[in-house]
């Protein structure tokens, strides 16, 4: 059986067959586009050629940040342009980049990473509870437990909870109290990585033996075979 | 027939797969089945390239067009610099990171230019891992190995053998900067085993590995201050009177205005191809990954290697049409997910290689046993469910939670149902030909990461880009680094553009193509 004449194994998708047209309103322009497709098509299809504003369209980057409304709904609401499906009525912006301060610092010189953050950040501790920043999280990341969890100094929970951040920034503008929780967990996770994380002995003994020539009788054995030798040898290795 | 409905056929073979084993095809079986059903094995999808360092040399047609391309610089060009360093970097993924920060850790004053923003790259979409050879029983000489024996023997050994060697160095500096590693109880790393490998060797950070490297890298350029020009794609490499490298020419894509950048050395790390959907592919690839490097590199008189040949990742998805391409990563396959075709039967060996794996799937869809879309796309279900049935449940949502929400935006609960996949273009095997300084055989010119090429050999093992990205990234910055106190910059000429037109000229090239093509032309097309 080919695959042409495979009646059976065909999944039904019904808007791709007719697709139906939607209008949609980005920046506040009427268009119509296909349903369903994602917003960084739909803007494509209007003919809008993006340079700021797409990045990985994996889901990754962060690059995407977009405020969408729904028909008739006054919620404004984030997403990542290329995880988004349009609909009939949705309207979008892209977020413009933020001015948000980003601190710098010498990661590994510093002395007391958890007292450091309120240099940093002295903002940080200021959070007014609004939930704002958890709201704008497309990630779905609780933003704001985050922020009281860094200052409170429990790092390790915060590494964990913002590994899914893709630094997309939409949790910034909407701070009353002008923090960029994406920033200061960022801070926190590399403080957690670079100072509060078990050294791990197994790393640092293969680094020893590495510079200690302990493989070099393995490479000299691996390395004079002539092609004939060596493939064979790979082909022993399972 | 409803997506529900055809996914039965997997819900009821499992319990009955899970007592199976596959066996890995032996090397006369497994060359046969990429000869017949991988994509580079397509001959009609290549042609020998006219002229320049490879001309005859065979690539797929979309590249060859891009490399013959003409440059949009006129050879009168205003040539003076509205900055001078010591090290120019071009590209903002995991190798220009690493190079912008090597170089700059080593003194030497370096610029940091990008097409897009700072990491917008491929390097934050790795899901995978990336391979050292950290575990007791591993170590770098099985690591070489079982590259080479990905690579189709074909691999560069003298690269090869750097990048295993100073793998666990690299994860050194990395734990330093910060990046969180999944450990074990004890506090070691934490390895998972990849496809085509004989040892767990896999550095992790859940499934988000790219994504957390490259938040730090980023940060880290940062701190350092390092100068940054962001939406400045290159579009030409300049030379000295002896055509070794001394600057570049960018266009600042805010402005459309020319930057001219003069330079002691030039590192490319621009990565890969794939948006330009090789053979109609669709790709997993960044939204910039158009082979820029290479066409850049190729006028200046680089050689490029293994241009022939190209991953297509075994699991890219096929739907929902939102994410066609997307990739779903190989993780999934290293707990023991299980490739599952039409029928209900499993095909391959899911640990095997990469092309392998791709060209037994392209196998059950050419030979009937595929599931269609109506949009008329093909593919083969990936048992997801299956890791909550073997590891207990909540195993899917814990170890690929970026690849859960994914699917779930779009009302997919993939602990519960299987996905459909179907190979995508994912990474160009081969590039720019380099030295293990990541130096090409144009003085000062370096490439790093994915345009680089020869380490890979044809087909590059799973968790080994990310290693690459790091090492070379590294040496390229520290050898150009090194190099400052010793030189002076160079005259900023066009010399080798007289070259590589009058090459054309003769070759009668008037294709008409301007490269590099900077970004791929979507408006008006939804795919």
């Amino acid at each position: 059986m080919t695959a042409e004449n495979d009646k059976e194994n065909v999944i039904d998708q019904p808007e791709v067959m007719t697709p139906r047209m939607v209008t949609i309103e980005i920046a506040g322009k009427k268009v119509e586009v296909p349903e369903g497709i994602t917003v960084v098509r739909a803007m494509w299809y209007a003919g809008i050629d993006v340079v700021r504003g797409i990045g990985c369209l994996g889901g990754f980057c962060g690059a995407c940040a977009t405020y969408y409304r729904t028909k008739d709904d006054p919620k404004v609401r984030t997403c990542l342009a290329c995880q988004m499906a349009v609909q009939d009525g949705m309207s979008f912006t892209m977020m413009p980049p933020f001015p948000a301060r980003k601190a710098t610092y010498e990661i590994q010189n510093l002395q007391d990473p958890k007292q450091d953050l309120f240099n940093l950040y002295p903002e940080a501790p200021l959070c007014r509870n609004c939930n704002a920043c958890t709201e704008a999280c497309p990630q779905k990341i609780d933003v704001r437990e985050g922020v009281w969890k860094a200052v409170f100094g429990d790092f390790k929970s915060v590494s964990e909870m913002f590994m899914d951040c893709v630094m997309c920034g939409m949790c910034t503008p909407v701070c009353i109290a002008d923090i960029a929780p994406n920033l200061v967990a960022l801070y926190v996770s590399r403080a957690q990585g670079a100072h509060f994380s078990e050294k791990p002995v197994g790393l640092e003994t293969r680094i020893k033996e590495i510079q200690d020539g302990r493989f070099n009788d393995d490479w000299n054995k691996v390395l004079k075979m002539n092609e004939k030798e060596l493939a064979d040898y790979c082909a022993s290795v399972k | 027939m409803d997506i529900h409905a055809l996914q039965q056929i997997v819900h009821k073979t499992r319990d009955a797969r899970r007592k199976q084993t596959i066996q890995k095809f032996s090397s006369a079986d497994r060359d046969q089945l990429i000869h017949k059903y991988h994509p580079d094995f397509r001959a009609s999808a290549y042609r020998p390239i006219r002229f320049g360092p490879n001309e005859g040399d065979r690539t797929v047609v979309e590249l060859a067009t891009l490399l013959e391309g003409d440059s949009p610089i006129q050879n009168h060009a205003d040539l003076t610099p509205h900055y001078t360093t010591d090290v120019l970097v071009i590209g903002g993924g995991g190798a220009g990171c690493a190079a912008a920060l090597h170089a700059h850790g080593a003194g030497a004053k370096t610029i940091l230019a990008t097409k897009l923003r700072l990491g917008d790259s491929n390097s934050v979409m790795a899901q995978g891992g990336m391979q050292i050879s950290v575990a007791p029983e591993d170590s770098p000489v099985t690591h070489f190995i079982d590259t080479l024996k990905g690579g189709h023997m074909e691999n560069d050994h003298d690269l090869l053998k750097v990048m295993v060697e100073e793998g666990p160095s690299i994860a050194k500096w990395l734990i330093e900067l910060g990046v969180l590693f999944d450990r074990q109880a004890d506090g070691n790393l934490h390895v998972k085993k990849g496809g085509g490998s004989s040892k767990p060797r896999l550095l992790t950070c859940s499934d988000y590995t790219g994504l957390e490297i490259m938040r730090v890298l980023k940060d880290e350029v940062i701190n350092q201050k390092i100068h940054l020009l962001e939406f400045a794609a290159a579009i030409e490499l300049l030379s000295d009177e002896h055509g070794a490298c001394t600057g570049a020419i960018f266009r600042d894509l805010d402005n459309q205005r020319h930057i001219v950048v003069a330079a002691k050395s030039v590192i490319l790390a621009t990565g890969g191809i794939g948006r330009l959907h090789i053979q109609g592919f669709p790709t997993s690839n960044h939204y910039g990954a158009t082979g820029d490097g290479l066409c850049l590199s190729y006028r200046m008189g680089s050689n490029l290697a293994h241009i022939d040949t190209f991953q297509y990742h075994p699991s890219g998805a096929v739907y929902p049409e939102q994410l066609i391409g997307a990739l779903v990563t190989e993780g999934i396959r290293s707990e023991g997910g299980h490739l599952v075709n039409a029928k209900g039967e499993r095909f391959v060996n899911e640990l095997d290689t990469r092309d392998v794996v791709s060209s037994s799937i392209i196998r059950e869809c050419e030979e009937g046993r595929g599931i269609r879309t109506m949009s008329g796309r093909v593919g083969v279900w990936l048992d997801t469910p299956l890791l909550d049935a073997e590891h207990g449940p909540g195993t899917v949502e814990k170890h690929f939670p970026a690849m859960m929400m994914q699917f779930e935006r779009f009302g997919i609960d993939i602990s519960k149902d299987p996905v459909l996949i179907y190979p995508t273009l994912h990474y160009q095997n081969g590039g720019v030909k380099i030295d293990t300084n990541a130096e090409t055989n144009v003085k000062n010119l370096f490439v790093a990461g994915e345009a680089s090429g020869g380490l890979h050999g044809r087909n590059r093992l799973m968790g080994n880009s990310l290693l690459d990205l790091m090492v070379f990234g590294k040496r390229s910055g520290l050898t150009a680094a090194g190099r400052v106190g010793t030189m002076n910059q160079g005259k900023l000429t066009l010399k080798h553009l007289d070259r590589f037109r009058a090459d054309a000229k003769k070759h009668g090239n008037a294709s008409g193509v301007i490269s590099p093509m900077i970004l791929p032309a979507y408006t008006r097309k939804v795919g």
